[in-house]
């Protein structure tokens, strides 16, 4: 069933007023600055560069767009896709610095496989083949290693994918930590399938397969920093099974994203700046578990930008969306998947959010790792 | 979510908003300013100024720990940090502050090791876990935070560590308000009371801005319906020509404060003669240092703190953000030079400062965003 939020606000009568002719001046200007190319001021990195977010874009855009520019890259899509003979392909790589390495749920092996398997199904093709590239801290326990091979393996079957080659190295006690891993990989892309965030279109509907943010919590929770405990863990699973019963099911999905750094929030504004067009959201129907919105709301942080790493955000032609969500549920690892927003007109290139409270407000990149408020 | 979805129930606040509208006085604008940072956070994150009237115009105000600290302070910390064997520790919203020569982030990438920690106890940890650093915490906070930095210097002298100190930047609220209130370029017809500050320091601190300068005072929780009853108290004390101290919180906040902090903050901190606020200025008695007792966690005694003096940039309005003479959007640099990605002023650099508020959650015509969403709910 359908139905108009009750939560909407009385509408606020607004009088055209010349404060609000000189706000909208600013925020015209506002928008001007941000569409121009991110310019990279810092003369070092910074953990910023790494969190998926503003500073992230900017230092791709300025520093590896910037030199490797190519048509294949441009799109910044989570695979590329590449024409070899008569086949079409998509190639990915991913690299995996968690810490710790192990956690409820997995461990640094299934997130690398996992990972790198979501990226190719995301972007419409069937993985089929992986590389390992391995970056050992001298000292690390051969035990731990095993483990975290068992996982791959195990993960890589779950996936249906093969690890075909590999690479190890090993740096001295203190250039690394522990363990890092890499990994690249390559699947089909059936004939016709084009997926991609610049397809959105007004009136399409945005889906989100499941519960958002259980990886990004279970990881803070197990850096064992926080003195917090919840009985929640990471979500990591491979998404390729999900994507294909989708992509078999309904024809006019326009685009997949899997939502890992940065979470949900990331990606829908991708959405919104890759396709010029608004995404409004409702608070009331993201799913995210209690223990997840517990441990965001004693740490101040916004469980839309905290990191999954198996799930998935889908656009999809609004007439279609019932039966998207339909074909997701239908998969286990869809089961709690939700309708949480849609595609509109306008504002051009802003994400907005319908509050639980019943107000509105963006949803913007972040510049960083969301920073904890100290009250 | 049991303790928070009460606290934001829609049709409570539609309820709220219709008594707030019928006690507006036709022609006449209210400005009210919440002093906290947090609840300015609170009033943008839920979209809570769309449930109220146009002549309603909510003022925020210097309450932000982070936005009212002088860039000389994190160049200091920064200069404290770049000591020999020193682990500094701080805040995660500090790690973001610009000083004249970048933020702590910055400074890591330098070379420094600035952690964020989630509360000073766990620089204890830190200290006990590096027998051979020195760890210092880089305090920073009004009334609200500097009770958890005494019980941790107490801790850390009962227990006996010696490698750890406090480099003091507590600050207290009750000279920032009169700054504000004696500022002759601002007019307030009433103040949303900060809620966690008055955890520790009561109601009692405010009554003078009802006596003395006539001005009602809420005392106001976090949730957004807090914030919204708040207001609407306000309101009524301002339709009755009251003007009181109120206690919109008091299922947290006692009227008389809380002893056993106020007594650890005594034991610990005194007042110090001034101390320069981001955008203020120098007030007088505005501010904590350690106390002679407590000497041997004193950072500014252990450390040869050079006392940096920055001027704010110039092209930065800040100081008339904090004071509500300016909005956000009115600032000369808002939203192109400054942001958060690159701040200049504080109130851009935690998402408690007014500006960082307004342009993540606030930049926005409402009249282009789509009244109604067509989906069905989901969450239960």
């Amino acid at each position: 069933m359908t139905q108009q939020l009750a939560s909407t606000p009385p509408s606020r009568p607004r009088r055209v007023l010349p404060t609000g002719e000189r706000e909208q001046q600013v925020l015209d200007r506002i928008e001007r600055a941000r569409r121009r190319r991110p310019k990279l001021r810092e003369e070092r990195i910074t953990m910023s560069h790494g969190a998926g977010g503003k500073a992230t874009h900017t230092l791709i855009e300025a520093i590896f767009l910037d030199a490797f520019r190519n048509p294949l890259l441009e799109p910044l899509e989570d695979a590329a896709r590449l024409q070899v003979g008569k086949a079409t392909v998509a190639l990915t790589t991913d690299s995996f610095v968690v810490s710790p390495l192990f956690f409820p749920g997995g461990n640094i092996g299934d997130l690398a496989v996992n990972g790198t398997v979501n990226d190719l199904a995301v972007a419409g093709a069937t993985p089929m083949y992986l590389s390992a590239g391995f970056i050992l801290e001298e000292g690390f326990p051969v035990a731990d290693l095993t483990r975290i091979a068992e996982s791959m393996r195990d993960a890589a079957a779950a996936a249906g994918v093969a690890v075909v080659t590999g690479d190890t190295k090993v740096v001295e006690k203190g250039k690394a930590d522990g363990c890092y891993i890499n990994t690249a990989g390559v699947g089909a892309v059936a004939a016709g399938v084009d997926l991609g965030v610049a397809n959105a279109r007004p009136g399409d509907k945005i889906l989100v397969s499941g519960p958002i943010g259980d990886h990004g919590v279970t990881i803070m929770l197990a850096r064992g920093e926080l003195d917090i405990e919840a009985d929640v863990e990471s979500d990591t699973a491979p998404l390729a099974e999900l994507v294909a019963s989708l992509l078999g099911a309904v024809p006019g999905v326009r685009a997949l994203r899997d939502a890992t750094r940065g979470g949900v929030a990331t990606i829908l504004n991708e959405i919104a700046k890759a396709a010029d067009v608004g995404v409004l959201i409702s608070e009331n129907a993201i799913p995210v578990r209690d223990q997840v919105r517990g441990a965001a709301e004693l740490l101040g942080i916004d469980p839309l930008y905290v990191a999954c790493e198996g799930r998935l955000v889908a656009v999809v032609d609004g007439d279609q969306a019932a039966q998207a969500l339909a074909a997701l549920r239908a998969h286990p690892l869809g089961a709690q998947a939700a309708i949480i927003g849609e595609v509109t007109a306008e504002p051009v290139g802003l994400v907005t959010i319908k509050t639980a409270f019943g107000g509105t407000r963006i949803v913007d990149l972040l510049v960083g790792d969301p920073l904890p408020r100290i009250c | 979510m049991r303790f928070v979805d009460e606290f934001r129930d829609a049709d409570k606040a539609h309820a709220l908003a219709a008594r707030i509208a019928a006690l507006c006085e036709p022609g006449r604008q209210y400005k009210l300013m919440e002093v906290c940072g947090g609840h300015t956070h609170t009033i943008y994150k839920h979209g809570l100024e769309d449930y109220l009237p146009e002549s309603i115009t909510l003022v925020h105000g210097p309450g932000c720990p982070v936005c009212v600290i002088p860039m000389g302070r994190v160049d200091d910390a920064i200069h404290l940090a770049s000591q020999p064997d020193v682990i500094m520790t701080s805040f995660g919203d500090m790690m973001r502050v610009p000083g004249s020569n970048g933020a702590f982030f910055d400074a890591n990438a330098r070379g420094t090791t600035i952690k964020m920690v989630y509360s000073p106890l766990d620089s204890l940890k830190i200290a006990l876990a590096n027998p051979d650093k020195r760890v210092v915490f880089m305090a920073i906070g009004f009334e609200t935070t500097a009770p958890s930095t005494a019980m941790t210097v107490l801790r850390a002298r009962a227990q006996g560590i010696k490698n750890f100190s406090v480099f003091c930047n507590h600050v207290t609220i009750i000279p920032a308000i009169k700054a504000i209130l004696d500022s002759p370029d601002l007019r307030l017809d009433g103040f949303i009371g900060p809620g966690h500050v008055s955890t520790v320091i009561g109601c009692r601190p405010y009554e003078f801005i009802a006596r003395s300068y006539g001005k009602p005072v809420v005392v106001a929780g976090f949730e957004p319906l807090d914030i919204l009853q708040s207001i609407y108290m306000l309101m009524l004390q301002l339709h009755e020509g009251r003007s009181e101290v109120e206690n919109q919180y008091a299922r947290v906040v006692p009227w008389n404060g809380n002893p056993v902090a106020l007594k650890a903050i005594g034991e610990t901190m005194e007042l110090r003669p001034y101390f320069e606020w981001r955008g203020l200025g120098f007030i007088s008695h505005s501010a904590l240092k350690m106390r002679e007792a407590c000497a041997d966690f004193d950072a500014e005694l252990l450390f040869d703190v050079p006392g940096v003096r920055v001027a704010d940039p110039k092209a930065c309005q800040c100081g008339e953000v904090l004071k509500g003479v300016l909005k956000p959007w009115e600032c000369k640099v808002f939203g192109t030079a400054c942001t958060p990605e690159t701040p200049i002023g504080t109130c851009m650099v935690s998402p408690e400062g007014a500006c960082a508020a307004y342009y993540n959650y606030g930049r926005l015509n409402r009249q282009r965003v789509p009244e109604a969403i067509s989906i069905e709910p989901s969450r239960p």
